[in-house]
């Protein structure tokens, strides 16, 4: 288990550095010279002189060999140095660290969300025994994962606040404000997870245990609920990286749409005003965020599942 | 008598396809609504006779009537035309997505199964990393390096998916070239890349094609995504997602300029999974 471990957390620094790599290849490499994005980033100038452009190249190091530029940034990275944003010249990582509450709070509460109606609309449709029913039930996910997040955030917004004067449409103060977009954050990650844990729920009803369970007399909520849904959420659980991954990135909408506060919206702005350094910090959140996801799957999965040796290679 | 058989041939069949259909009506509806759909971006003049740049003052913001079917907007302009004709750059953008991955990608993944050993090692891992970050992301990031419009989105959306296509055709390479007929064509004194262009290829196509549906519906919220979020199309161009965030501005008083762009997009989206579903199930019923 020791040496498992260890292969887990040496792929996952491995992972994060190749990120790191991309980010600042896609950032720094592509054409549109990231000096004049940043001289011209957030001002008002509109011309910009070739003294201005050194002058942001020595203040950012860009006057150096790109190699030597990856490399010292690559170095403070490590220490946790993620540079300073160009708009406001804050460090990045103070600004991510002082937006993260706002967000963690939002992911975590569409996350539990998701849940909840994604295994609820599973479970209810593998129960079902009226067709008509099932059928409904288990076409749910597929609109849920068509309908865009910002237009299902607008929609909420016009009907349950204005329409209805029930909760509050923008602003982050309290759980009030915060029920409308978890709602929004968690319908297409919830019909993810209801697609995966119904076709698992279907493949587990079929097992000849499920058949024993009913033959000694169990009810048929019994089985699905005690014996067939604790093995059928094990699949479930592996696409909890991709979740992860998708609430955090999710946020940049939801954020915009409800007018909050947080990492997503600075996400939003610092692309607008085209402020690398910030965009870099913010994609390698998502690549942590994904990164331990999995490590955290990886670890725990072989204590839910007996059948999985750490020994040789795990099923993902 | 030979063009009787000839004629009657296909009309025999219809029976059994009417009834096919009639089993799977979601799946008729979804394709018709895709027909519309290419209607409105090749030729949108046959859905619709109005102007979508230029308005009357005065029938601004109408609700939807029978003469404006989607209502009007804040500049008195008809929101079904503006839908009708946002429906080319949405869908022009979807494709160049698709292409984009498609192209390297399958090549990649061809690349990859085919060349095994250290090329297959370092592709795949490259492939890893691009999928531990998450889309949206990634495509926010080239945006910032690459610049707005609804192109450049359309490019930072396509760059996303390479590797999901890579995955996908190296499975279906791996696949193949066990199979007897490439090592036939093999042992037969073909060459590799005569065998990779002429036997692996079209045998690992199906799945990559399919693939390519699924990531269609993907594309088309991604890319409306971005343009929501101001990346996209400038103003007064009429692009689905766009269209959306201009009528955000009105949600109190004009449910309409939101709610039925946003309509037409999931609609879309729904329709192109549920044939990329059925698509799935042919060639799995195939292999």
């Amino acid at each position: 288990m020791g040496r498992y471990v260890a292969r887990r957390l040496l792929q996952a620094v491995l992972v994060l550095w190749a990120a790191y790599t991309l980010s600042f290849a896609v950032l720094y490499l592509l054409p549109g010279d990231p000096v004049e994005i940043m001289a011209a980033g957030g001002g008002e100038v509109t011309e910009v002189t070739e003294e201005q452009l050194d002058a942001v190249r020595a203040e950012y190091g860009l006057d150096a060999p790109l190699a030597e530029q990856y490399l010292d940034r690559l170095g403070a990275a490590l220490t946790g140095d993620l540079g300073t944003s160009v708009q406001t010249g804050e460090r990045v990582s103070a600004m991510v660290a002082e937006q993260l509450p706002a967000t963690l709070q939002l992911t975590c509460a569409g996350g539990a969300l998701a849940l909840l109606l994604g295994s609820a609309v599973a479970l209810a449709g593998a129960h079902t025994r009226r067709p008509w029913l099932r059928q409904l039930l288990l076409s749910l996910p597929s609109v849920g994962a068509s309908a865009p997040t910002f237009w299902v955030g607008l929609l909420l917004i016009q009907l349950v606040s204005f329409r209805w004067g029930l909760l509050p449409a923008i602003g982050d103060q309290g759980w009030r404000s915060l029920v409308l977009p978890a709602l929004t954050l968690a319908l297409p990650t919830s019909a993810v997870l209801a697609q995966v844990f119904a076709k698992s729920l279907r493949d587990a009803l079929r097992e000849p245990y499920v058949e024993t369970a009913l033959a000694k007399g169990a009810s048929r909520a019994r089985v699905t609920l005690r014996h067939a849904a604790r093995n059928a959420s094990l699949p479930a659980f592996t696409v909890f990286g991709v979740l992860v991954g998708n609430l955090l990135a999710g946020s940049v909408v939801v954020e915009t749409v409800f007018s909050r506060t947080g990492v997503g919206r600075i996400t939003a702005t610092s692309v607008t005003v085209q402020d690398i350094p910030v965009v870099q910090g913010l994609v390698m959140l998502g690549a942590v965020a994904f990164v331990l996801a999995n490590l955290l799957v990886d670890l725990v999965y072989p204590l839910l599942d007996p059948r999985v040796t750490t020994g040789g290679a795990v099923a993902r | 008598m030979t063009s009787e058989t000839l004629e009657r041939s296909p009309a025999a069949a219809w029976p059994s396809r009417a009834r096919a259909a009639l089993r799977a009506p979601g799946l008729v509806l979804s394709v018709v609504l895709l027909v519309l759909v290419g209607l409105a971006a090749l030729a949108p003049g046959l859905l619709t006779g109005q102007d979508p740049l230029t308005g009357v003052p005065a029938d601004k913001l109408l609700p939807p009537s029978l003469e404006h079917p989607f209502g009007t907007d804040q500049l008195g302009r008809d929101l079904l035309s503006r839908t009708v004709h946002g429906t080319a750059p949405t869908l022009r953008a979807a494709l160049l997505a698709i292409a984009i991955g498609l192209v390297p990608g399958s090549l990649l993944g061809l690349l990859a199964g085919a060349a095994g050993g250290v090329v297959d090692d370092v592709l795949m891992r490259v492939a890893d990393v691009l999928l531990a970050i998450p889309g949206l992301l990634l495509s926010l990031a080239l945006i910032t390096a690459l610049g707005f419009g609804t192109t450049r989105v359309a490019v930072a959306v396509g760059a996303v998916s390479i590797a999901g296509f890579a995955r996908v055709m190296r499975a279906q390479v791996l696949r193949v070239r066990e199979s007897d007929y490439v090592e036939a064509a093999h042992a037969s004194g073909t060459r590799w890349p005569g065998v990779l262009l002429r036997h692996v290829l079209p045998g690992a196509w199906g799945p990559v094609v399919v693939f390519a549906a699924v990531e269609f519906g993907t594309v088309v919220l991604a890319i409306s995504s971005l343009s929501f979020l101001g990346y996209g199309a400038v103003p007064p161009e009429p692009e689905w997602g766009s269209l959306v965030a201009g009528g955000r501005d009105y949600l109190a008083t004009s449910w309409w300029l939101t709610t039925l762009p946003g309509l037409t997009i999931a609609l879309t989206v729904l329709a192109a999974n549920r044939i990329a579903r059925a698509l799935d199930r042919g060639t799995g019923e195939a292999l």
